[in-house]
């Protein structure tokens, strides 16, 4: 049975098959999230978005004109519309019924949960990249449009926590995806659930320490102007565990235990 | 090679596939029958991993599915063509497949070619795809990593009978050079034509397995007609022939041709059919070991375990 060969005259494809390297599996999940029209609009969305934020803070009056404070807003759409992007990686194989297939092609199931992590941390700094080429964009253009020069500086954290609360924000929506397993009820979660969370721990006051250690939206909002200090990574940590490490952990071990419908 | 051993699968109380056993050979195409909820899909997918066998194992070229290094260059699996994004093209479909697979883009149109979605189909959105074109899409898909092993559930589902006639000799050319072919089907006549092994499943269990010749020899009996039936089974008790209603206006007699030919000679009686009641197909096997041909007129019950 080792020539079973589909066309004779044709040589095989290759010596002993080995298995797809993680790379592939990650550019397969990146191509998967931009071929398909839903994909592509979600993308065009962001781009979208991106630059009418950029307009926003160039020509509406008392705009920052530093790249720092513009880059800091320009996050905005990304933080927002990325999560959506990550929880579709996961959940669009359930939607569209793909993950027989795609767990067919590739039996170790935990492959391709890591090549969507993967992909979606990838998506994550591609976004905080489109944002800054935008800040930069609007930082230039600041003394055109007639306001003051703009300073270029920008620290070390001030790129560095960025990229890493985006990553956090693209991860928990991959993980509420492998949680639910279903794209509407994972993007209403995850839009309804911190918002309630929020909510609950503001009107009831003995519960005001929870969104300091709990509430991702509360302790990760500084870091998008770089601006978290020492004291608040333990508030990071704690939220990102419940956000993206617990429901990623629960996701993923029903994923690889269950059978895929 | 695909060895499945005492697979059993169990959903709750309900046992969807029960002590199930069978070998397919290399070179050979084996036609898996039953009707709708057998236990056919369920153990096609725990042979291909999508579901984990209760007790029992199923292996392929002696190790399970899953530890196959890159499974579709190994075994092509097709188990349900609707199973797709709709919004994606076929060539795009097979094009993240041939990345994973580690096959080039020209194995994509060869493939394409092979099963007839070159050019224009190859282009539309699967969302616009007949039920025919995608399962042509999911054989393509089967075929691309060049396995030595395929897979196929309900594969004939929505071809016209110009496609079913393809897809047989697209099989039998593929067993031919030495594959191992497993096939399922509801219909006994897609796969009649090809097989060469025949599994029979009814209500999670084996009710018959063995070569086509094996397990029509054991049907037996010859079908006779004549002008005047009664005429013709007298004929025949006198001889010392059992006989049985068979098709329409037909008589079984349970005896050879010419055993039969004599006897109704002998009493002078007019013949107008007489043949082996194996020509008749293996519909009557086919109902009779899977007790679905009753004939009562009811509804028959469907036995789908839902996963």
């Amino acid at each position: 049975m080792s020539t079973a060969t589909l066309d004779a005259d044709r040589p095989r494809t290759g010596a002993a098959p080995s298995a797809p390297s993680m790379l592939t599996l990650t550019r397969v999940e990146l191509r998967k999230s931009t071929d398909t029209r839903a994909g592509r609009w979600l993308l065009i969305v962001i781009g979208l978005a991106l630059l009418g934020v950029g307009a926003i803070a160039l020509f509406v009056g008392n705009g920052p004109d530093a790249f720092a404070d513009q880059f800091a807003l320009t996050q905005l759409p990304i933080g927002v519309l990325l999560p959506v992007l990550g929880i579709l990686l996961v959940t669009s194989e359930w939607s569209q019924r793909t993950a027989g297939p795609t767990f067919t092609l590739v039996p170790r199931r935990s492959r391709v949960l890591t090549a969507k992590v993967l992909a979606a941390t990838v998506l994550a700094v591609l976004g905080v990249l489109a944002a800054a080429l935008v800040a930069a964009l609007t930082t230039a253009l600041s003394p055109v449009v007639g306001n003051a020069s703009g300073d270029w500086g920008l620290t070390g954290a001030q790129l560095g926590q960025p990229l890493l609360v985006h990553v956090a924000y693209v991860l928990s929506g991959v993980a509420l995806g492998m949680l639910l397993l279903s794209s509407p009820l994972a993007i209403v979660l995850y839009f309804v659930l911190p918002t309630v969370f929020t909510l609950v721990s503001n009107l009831v006051s003995a519960l005001s320490w929870v969104s300091d250690w709990l509430d991702l939206t509360v302790t990760t909002a500084p870091m998008t102007a770089g601006e978290l200090a020492s004291d608040g990574w333990p508030g990071v940590g704690t939220s990102v565990l419940l956000w993206v490490v617990l429901p990623m952990a629960l996701g993923w071990a029903r994923i690889t235990r269950t059978e895929i419908a | 090679m695909i060895t499945i051993e005492h697979l059993t699968k169990r959903y709750g109380a309900q046992v969807a596939v029960s002590d199930v056993s069978f070998t397919c050979r290399p070179g050979t195409v084996t036609g898996f029958l039953g009707p709708n909820g057998a236990g056919k899909s369920t153990t096609m997918r725990a042979l291909v991993g999508l579901a984990a066998p209760t007790s029992g194992t199923a292996t392929i070229a002696g190790k399970h599915y899953r530890e196959l290094p890159n499974a579709g260059r190994q075994v092509g699996v097709l188990l349900d063509a609707g199973a797709q994004h709709a919004g994606r093209t076929g060539r795009e479909v097979l094009t993240l497949s041939a990345m994973v697979l580690g096959v080039g883009r020209e194995r994509v149109e060869e493939v394409l070619r092979l099963v007839g979605l070159a050019g224009r189909p190859a282009g539309k959105r699967l969302g616009n795809y007949s039920l025919g074109m995608r399962q042509r899409l999911g054989l393509a898909t089967a075929l691309l990593g060049d396995p030595q092993v395929l897979v196929l559930d309900e594969p004939a589902n929505g071809l016209d009978p110009e496609g079913i006639f393809w897809m047989r000799s697209l099989l039998r050319g593929f067993a031919d050079r030495g594959g191992t072919v497993l096939l399922s089907s509801h219909l006994l006549h897609e796969v009649e034509a090809v097989a060469d092994q025949l599994v029979v499943i009814a209500g999670g269990r084996i009710v018959a397995q063995g070569s086509k010749s094996e397990l029509l020899a054991g049907t037996g009996g010859t079908v006779v007609r004549g002008p005047d039936r009664a005429l013709l089974a007298k004929a025949l008790e006198v001889a010392g022939i059992a006989v049985s209603p068979g098709p329409e206006d037909a008589l079984v007699a349970d005896a050879e041709a010419l055993a039969v030919g004599q006897a109704v000679a002998a009493a002078g009686v007019v013949l107008t059919e007489l043949r082996p009641a194996g020509g008749a197909g293996l519909e009557d096997l086919f109902r009779k070991l899977t007790g679905s041909g009753s004939g009562s007129g009811e509804g028959q019950q469907v036995q789908e375990v839902l996963a």
